[in-house]
């Protein structure tokens, strides 16, 4: 893919591989005896093989093909491949995580594989590594379709998917040795922190660029979403991880924040990563994929921009309400919950709106797997957005909070939401881009899509049963005002439910594995799409790009 | 001039509430400007056909 880049495009990709292996062998040198120094190390390794694939096509001759006439997809469809990469990796460990809740000994007995080590490789690695690169490889995507424009640089490109993708291995295997900053979404470590904030500006300057070239006159709502996110996204990172570090040479650092502040501020962090990480981006995936595959314009584009503000305004302030019942002032839990409950106005808005484009095009949601994926995923968005204003009432939240209710609520989202707008949306672009007919099986798509739903309904079954069963035994008193039930009897309270849980991870964990395969198949051994106008010539066509006779 | 918990809650209290209100009103009143239905009728269809790559 390195031979598409001109050779001025690979010296300046040369040039970055260099630096970046500096900065690696500085760490590795500077951190010895410290996890920093094996942070060093992969970065080395990872600097030397991005080098040794930008050096096997440094002698190559110079591309041939017209950039004027086609998008630049190549960062895309290794975005896809990567992020299936992820899924895999990221809902195996989940699955291991669940098992180990239902059957401890599946620890074994290791410091790495303990709980609180392999959990955040499990969020990090759905999260940031699942979703993160879907984002990017379809924000690349659409931001082209929708400004009818070729990105804008094609070093940046690969620089944001691959930059983000060692952060990705930075975090996680910093888990693993116990690296954290024990800040939930936001455990990686302050170098981490740092190089993330670089790879994010470059990413916001690249969206921005491309957008100055559109030729459309207005820019489509899925590009604000996405927009809000990449924006909002940068200004939560830097602020909730201001940090000193106790030493240069070491992984350690104090946060800036202290006490109740440094929990408001993590909270605000925490959830607006579920607003415009987990939220804005993929609303920006269902307001561009859910349309085009559906062949119908979205329901209300008046609607979509009235419900983009509201989010994008609602939910900055909604993070409070993970803090009801402590330290932070009335007031401030209040307006949290206050502006939760409005938030169910756009929300609804966004997936009454997908749900409206459906409308009249019900027979192809039965016929197409993929595109059910998607109103399945609008369905889960408004039933997760309604939960969420719900538990984030205080009354509620003192049943709900700290029990496995919210694990349920978040799967509903993280599953039912995040990853079925995803899939749906990597099923209808991958055979575009590899210029494929179609999938190369559409009988695996419908078999994910009933293995993701299914695993989605029993996972979230079981939390909701667990959670509340949980929180009740929390609160039951006996006669002589003293707790009913031992912390131990509510484990064994929840034992099935946790069996459950691991089983309906299971069931998506091979969804995702069935996906992986088909995407494989579909790029190695589908049949070419016989194009009905001539495809722009591209490098790889050992051909004139112009006609003899021109 | 102090930072005080009082006055951080007088200006939420106050400037939130107005400044929420009036994007309220503008983003209303830009999603629903009539003369601007044409334009976004043309955004919204526009993605439907998108493939043919960049403009010339």
């Amino acid at each position: 893919m390195m031979e598409r880049l001109t050779g001025a495009e690979r010296q300046i990709a040369l040039m970055i591989c260099v630096v970046m292996a500096t900065v690696g062998l500085v760490m590795a040198a500077a951190g010895r005896g410290d996890p920093m120094g094996s942070h060093g190390a992969i970065v080395l390794i990872a600097a030397g093989i991005t080098t040794f694939f930008v050096l096997r096509a440094i002698g190559e001759p110079e591309p041939a093909e017209d950039r004027t006439v086609n998008y630049y997809d190549d960062p895309t469809k290794a975005g896809l491949v990567i992020a299936l990469f992820w899924a895999v990796v990221g809902m195996g460990m989940g699955v291991w995580v669940a098992a180990q809740l239902a059957w401890p000994d599946l620890r074994f007995d290791a410091a790495w594989s303990s709980f609180g080590r392999i959990r955040p490789v499990h969020t990090s690695g759905v999260i940031f590594g699942f979703g993160g690169n879907a984002l990017i490889a379809t924000s690349y995507h659409v931001m082209q379709r929708t400004s009818r424009a070729r990105l804008a640089g094609h070093v940046s490109p690969w620089f944001v998917l691959l930059g983000f993708n060692l952060f990705c291995i930075v975090a996680a295997s910093g888990y693993l040795m116990g690296v954290t900053q024990s800040k939930e979404y936001a455990e990686p470590e302050w170098y981490a922190d740092i190089w993330l904030v670089i790879v994010w500006v470059v990413y916001f300057v690249l969206y921005i660029r491309t957008l100055a070239r559109r030729n459309e006159p207005h820019i489509y709502v899925a590009n604000w979403y996405y927009m809000a996110f990449i924006l909002v996204v940068a200004i939560l990172h830097i602020v909730n991880n201001l940090a000193v570090p106790a030493s240069l040479t070491g992984a350690k650092s104090y946060s800036a924040f202290a006490g109740v502040q440094d929990a408001m501020t993590q909270w605000w962090y925490g959830h607006n990563a579920v607003a415009f990480f987990l939220t804005a981006g993929f609303l920006g995936m269902l307001y561009y994929f859910l349309p085009k595959r559906a062949e119908r314009p979205i329901y209300s584009y008046r609607l979509s921009i009235l419900s983009f503000w509201g989010i994008v305004f609602f939910y900055i302030w909604a993070g409070s309400h993970h803090l009801h019942y402590t330290a932070l002032p009335q007031w401030v839990q209040t307006l949290g919950m206050t502006f939760s409950v409005m938030l169910l106005v756009p929300s609804w808005a966004s997936a009454g709106n997908a749900l409206m484009t459906l409308n009249g095009a019900w027979h192809k949601v039965r016929d197409d797997a993929t595109l059910r994926f998607m109103m399945v995923a609008a369905v889960f968005y408004g039933l997760s957005t309604f939960e969420g204003s719900f538990m984030a009432v205080r009354a509620v939240n003192s049943l709900s909070h700290y029990t496995d209710w919210t694990v349920g609520h978040v799967h509903a989202g993280a599953m039912g939401w995040v990853a079925l707008i995803t899939f749906g949306s990597i099923y209808s672009v991958v055979p575009l881009l590899w210029k494929r007919e179609t999938m190369y099986s559409w009988k695996l798509v419908e078999w994910h899509f009933w293995l993701a739903l299914a695993g989605t309904v029993i996972y979230v079954f079981a939390m909701w049963n667990s959670g509340i069963i949980q929180g009740l035994m929390w609160r039951t008193y006996t006669e002589s005002g003293t707790l009913a039930y031992s912390f131990t009897d509510t484990l064994v309270a929840m034992h099935p439910y946790y069996v459950a849980r691991a089983c309906g991870g299971a069931l998506f964990l091979t969804g995702a594995i069935l996906a992986a395969y088909n995407v494989y198949m579909t790029i190695r051994h589908a049949p070419e799409k016989r194009p009905e106008r001539d495809y722009p010539t591209s490098s790889e066509a050992t051909e004139p790009p112009v006609p003899a006779a021109e | 001039m102090d930072l005080t918990h009082d006055l951080t809650s007088v200006i939420a209290k106050s400037f939130g509430l107005f400044y929420l209100i009036a994007l309220s009103v503008g983003i209303t009143a830009y999603a629903y400007w009539p003369s601007l239905g044409k334009r976004f009728d043309k955004a919204a269809n526009s993605i439907l056909d998108d493939e043919d790559g960049p403009c010339q």
